[in-house]
């Protein structure tokens, strides 16, 4: 006997339950299909296409009218779902019942929309069907400005379409890369690198906090207050299982309508398919498992005997020209390996993560031709131990085509600038070596490029051996560290001329070999990112050795000392008393005065670390950074001041210079000193820079040292006024920044580039000495603030996460 | 196995560590760049350094005090003969678990 089916929504995986139907046992039931959009199931995979332009409607149709009335199912299209009667087993339309024997809800899910005010603005719009879609379409027609909140996959399917029909397109997003749930840090840097080549704007760890405007959307204003103008809004944070329906009826609602394996709600003659369900406490979203429930429906509704089983899915983005894959698991839990793989000059990053002698995921991104293959592995769990050493090269098993060190030159576009200090491109350098300059010295006569400083040496002679091949002998030149090939010279070099601005960018353009580098290079590349692009890059903690991150040093026993600035070694009865305290209150068992003319409070554990800072912040001591690669100490005698002999306020600039370099991070530990005459109490001739005052004016030296070497400064210049001195201290200090190689010292960079070629940056060239002063002032209106001030608001951050002896006692 | 609750993924940062207190000691907690999350002893075995105060690369962590590194996956230190004890740990739901029964002064006896 003929059933009665109902089917409320006319979807992807509703259109499957009706074709297993129809191709089985096309006269078991009656089918009447509702749906509140006015038309049948279409494809809505394809709606980004669609969007983008590649594709029409007519295109993505799956099920038109025809079929549906050839295949005898009565279609309400247009009608909403009033409500489900279970007692009478009747639906009720808007235009009328229909009673049923058995039911299916595939109502799929609604796109959430988040609660910030000016939500329901004219010109704001989700991404879902296609009426959503054609919106987008008028809306782009008219040009202007977008923003789209939300840099998943479908936020950015969306960004990329509305920027092919040619808006500026913006996208937000929360967390700190794009797609974190498919991608990892580097696949979702590969990703967002194509999007902005293509215009599009990517703001991540962005906030919305209001959306702007009188009758329309004028405006997208974000938690730093930061306001985005827009023309539309696209909301595409997420989407939820519309349960209405399920909920007034009565059934078990979760976050989704729950089911059991079997696609049956707690009402046996009532079933639910596609997004709007939940099973084991699973929502989905993808294509894949929506098929497969559709297939255990049907045979549910013929009682024959079948089950749904979650399986891993793998996730493809559709946008043109972004290639890449993720399946299975490659976050989370102990005991896994990775096997990385990247090539910069073709943008390729790959990782697979084993557990065992199971891959159990694998991120793409560039080339994804082995996905599926890898897919199978993952699905079918084999095992892989047999072929690991070559299981990142995919089944053609073509055994390990090793990565090129030089393909990161290579990749280099001609423009690249490879000497900075000349201004020397590499389509130049290229051109002279392929006009006959062979070797070193004859591409810096030709073409003056590595002739000044030297540090771009090592990327001349890796040119050299790009366009000569073996006619071409490489020097041995130190790379960093065993997880990149090349020097600290070339990375520098590197990341300004490619404009690499975190370190995911570092890692894959220049081919890292490990997933975040190591404790050698990583504090160097935080460095020279936030060195070269202090706006752009922020300083990770997580890559500075313990003393950086804590702010204190850390001692043999685990303890750590305090050290309070006191400018230019001056302090006052209120300090000190403050100082005793503390050192009373949290028993510190050493005080003691450095060299650098500051006290030390050895001795704190680590928990009072914040309460100590808070203390002293209160009478207005701030972090003496006595811990860090940056600026330690000024210091100085007590010049005109006091002394009989001093001849300038030697005191006075020490202070002056500490407050303006104070905060500032350095390739490695930066000291100074003021003497107020020639007797040079403040011992300034073996600092990094060394000022004496003299009755004409100043003397400054640079490249001093007193540890491990001793040097004497050498004289930088004798300059008239104290303005000039600081300007000279400035920028010879903001030129070693961008300079030298992390971990050296003044004296060992000065050794290496050579006095005189710091002199003519910074003594001669007066327009360079005033590029140097402005770049570190721009540099210190991001890092002139006092970190202890900052730590001690978050105290907990300090304390053990967890005390588990006190629940033992229990 | 007792799965204890210590706290919140987001307590630790990535790339980074957290100790916390019990019976054997102080344990480290770290949360490597890709939300895993391991545990061991929070003493190298050269000289005593806080290991929740170092580098977190990869699943290694380097001591702050003399640069040992150690694998997080067996606490095995690299080219020396000696190890961390590791604690079985894992993550559900953003918080971190761990087991307690080896954290007590019993178990350790």
């Amino acid at each position: 006997m003929t059933q009665k089916l109902v089917i409320i929504g006319a979807g992807m995986a509703s259109g499957r339950v009706i074709e297993h139907l129809i191709e089985t046992a096309p006269d078991a039931y009656d089918i009447t299909l509702f749906n509140a959009e006015a038309r049948g199931n279409y494809n809505r995979i394809m709606l980004s296409p669609v969007l983008s332009g590649e594709k029409t409607y007519a295109d993505i149709v799956t099920h038109d009218d025809d079929w549906y009335k050839s295949h005898g199912v009565t279609c309400r299209f247009g009608e909403h779902v009033v409500r489900i009667d279970r007692d009478r087993k009747i639906i009720e339309g808007q235009n009328g019942t229909v009673p049923y024997d058995k039911l299916v809800i595939a109502t799929g899910s609604a796109p959430f929309i988040i609660p910030v005010p000016g939500k329901d603005l004219p010109g704001v719009i989700t991404y879902r069907d296609l009426d959503d879609t054609n919106a987008m379409i008028k809306a782009a027609d008219k040009g202007g400005k977008a923003v789209v909140i939300g840099g998943g996959l479908l936020g950015l399917e969306a960004a990329a379409g509305l920027a092919e029909r040619g808006m500026e397109v913006t996208v937000l997003h929360l967390m700190g890369h794009l797609m974190e749930r498919q991608l990892d840090e580097a696949a979702g840097y590969l990703l967002r690198r194509d999007l902005e080549k293509r215009g599009i704007t990517i703001k991540t760890q962005a906030s919305t906090k209001a959306i702007l405007g009188q009758d329309q959307v004028e405006a997208v204003l974000l938690a730093d207050d930061e306001t985005l103008p827009a023309d539309l809004v696209v909301m595409a944070v997420g989407i939820r299982p519309e349960t209405r329906l399920a909920n007034d009826a009565g059934l078990e609602v979760a976050r989704g309508i729950e089911v059991d394996a079997q696609m049956q709600t707690s009402d046996p003659d009532i079933f639910a398919v596609g997004e709007c369900l939940e099973f084991n406490g699973q929502l989905f979203g993808l294509v894949a498992p929506l098929y497969e429930q559709a297939k255990v429906l049907a045979h549910t509704l013929l009682g024959k005997s079948d089950a749904f089983i979650v399986r891993d899915t793998a996730t493809k983005l559709k946008v043109t020209g972004c290639d890449l894959f993720s399946a299975g698991d490659f976050a989370e839990g102990a005991g896994r390996e990775d096997i990385v793989f990247r090539d910069p000059s073709r943008g390729v990053y790959k990782r697979l993560v084993i557990e065992g002698d199971r891959l159990i995921g694998a991120v793409m991104y560039g080339d994804t031709a082995d996905g599926n293959w890898f897919f199978g592995l993952i699905k079918d769990g084999t095992d892989i131990d047999d072929m690991r050493d070559t299981l990142i090269f995919g089944p053609a098993l073509q055994g390990g085509a090793s990565v090129d060190p030089l393909s990161a030159v290579a990749a280099l576009p001609p423009e690249a600038e490879i000497c900075g200090c000349n201004g020397i491109c590499k389509g130049t350098i290229v051109n002279a070596i392929q006009g006959g300059a062979a070797d070193l010295g004859a591409v810096r006569a030709q073409t003056k490029a590595s002739a000044s400083c030297g540090t771009c040496t090592g990327l001349v002679e890796q040119l050299l051996q790009v366009t000569l091949g073996d006619d071409f002998q490489m020097p041995n030149a130190q790379p960093i560290c065993g997880c990149c090939d090349l020097t600290h010279e070339d990375v520098r070099r590197l990341i300004k001329s490619q404009e690499l601005k975190s370190q995911e960018a570092v890692w894959q353009e220049l081919g890292w070999k490990t997933r975040n580098g190591c404790p050698s290079c990583r504090p160097a590349v935080n460095f020279y990112l936030l060195a070269d692009w202090p706006l752009e890059y922020r300083d990770d903690p997580q890559s500075r050795f313990v003393n950086e991150r804590k702010h204190a040093n850390i001692q043999k026993d685990g303890t750590f000392s305090v050290v309070p600035r006191m400018w230019g070694g001056i302090t006052n009865p209120a300090e000190l008393r403050a100082i005793a305290d503390a050192a009373d209150k949290y028993n510190v068992p050493t005080v003691k005065v450095t060299g650098g003319q500051r006290i030390d409070l050895l001795g704190v554990k680590g928990e009072d670390l914040p309460h100590m800072w808070a203390d002293l912040n209160k009478v207005g001591l701030v972090s003496g950074h006595a811990y860090s690669k940056g600026l330690r100490t000024v210091k100085t005698c007590v010049g005109t001041d006091h002394c009989r002999f001093g001849t300038q306020d030697s005191t006075g600039l020490g202070i002056k210079l500490e407050q303006i370099m104070w905060g500032s991070w350095t390739p490695h530990k930066v000291k100074l000193a003021v003497s107020g005459c020639p007797r040079n109490c403040a011992e300034a001739t073996c600092k990094d820079v060394g000022i004496i005052c003299v009755d004409s004016g100043y003397q400054v030296g640079v490249a001093g040292a007193a540890g491990m070497d001793l040097k004497e400064t050498q004289r930088l210049a004798d300059v008239t006024t104290e303005e000039e001195a600081i300007d000279l201290t400035l920028a010879f200090v903001q030129l070693y920044r961008e300079n030298a190689k992390y971990l050296d010292r003044p004296y060992k960079w000065v050794a290496k580039v050579g006095l005189d070629w710091v002199k003519s940056r910074v003594v001669d060239d007066l327009d360079e000495r005033a590029r140097l002063v402005a770049a570190f002032e721009l540099s210190q209106t991001i890092y002139r603030k006092d970190p202890w001030a900052e730590h001690a608001e978050e105290a907990q951050k300090f304390q053990p996460l967890a005390d588990l002896t006190l629940e033992a006692a229990e | 196995m007792s799965w204890i609750d210590i706290g919140a993924l987001d307590d630790i940062p990535l790339r980074g560590a957290r100790k916390i207190k019990t019976d054997v000691g102080c344990v480290a907690v770290f949360r490597t760049d890709t939300d895993e999350v391991f545990a061991a002893m929070d003493r190298c075995p050269h000289k005593g350094g806080p290991l929740s105060e170092g580098i977190v690369h990869g699943q290694s962590v380097t001591c702050p005090l003399h640069s040992w590194v150690f694998d997080l996956n067996t606490g095995q230190a690299r080219g020396e003969d000696a190890a961390i004890t590791t604690f079985p740990i894992r993550t559900e739901a953003g918080r971190v678990l761990i087991d307690s029964l080896q954290l007590t002064g019993r178990s350790a006896a």
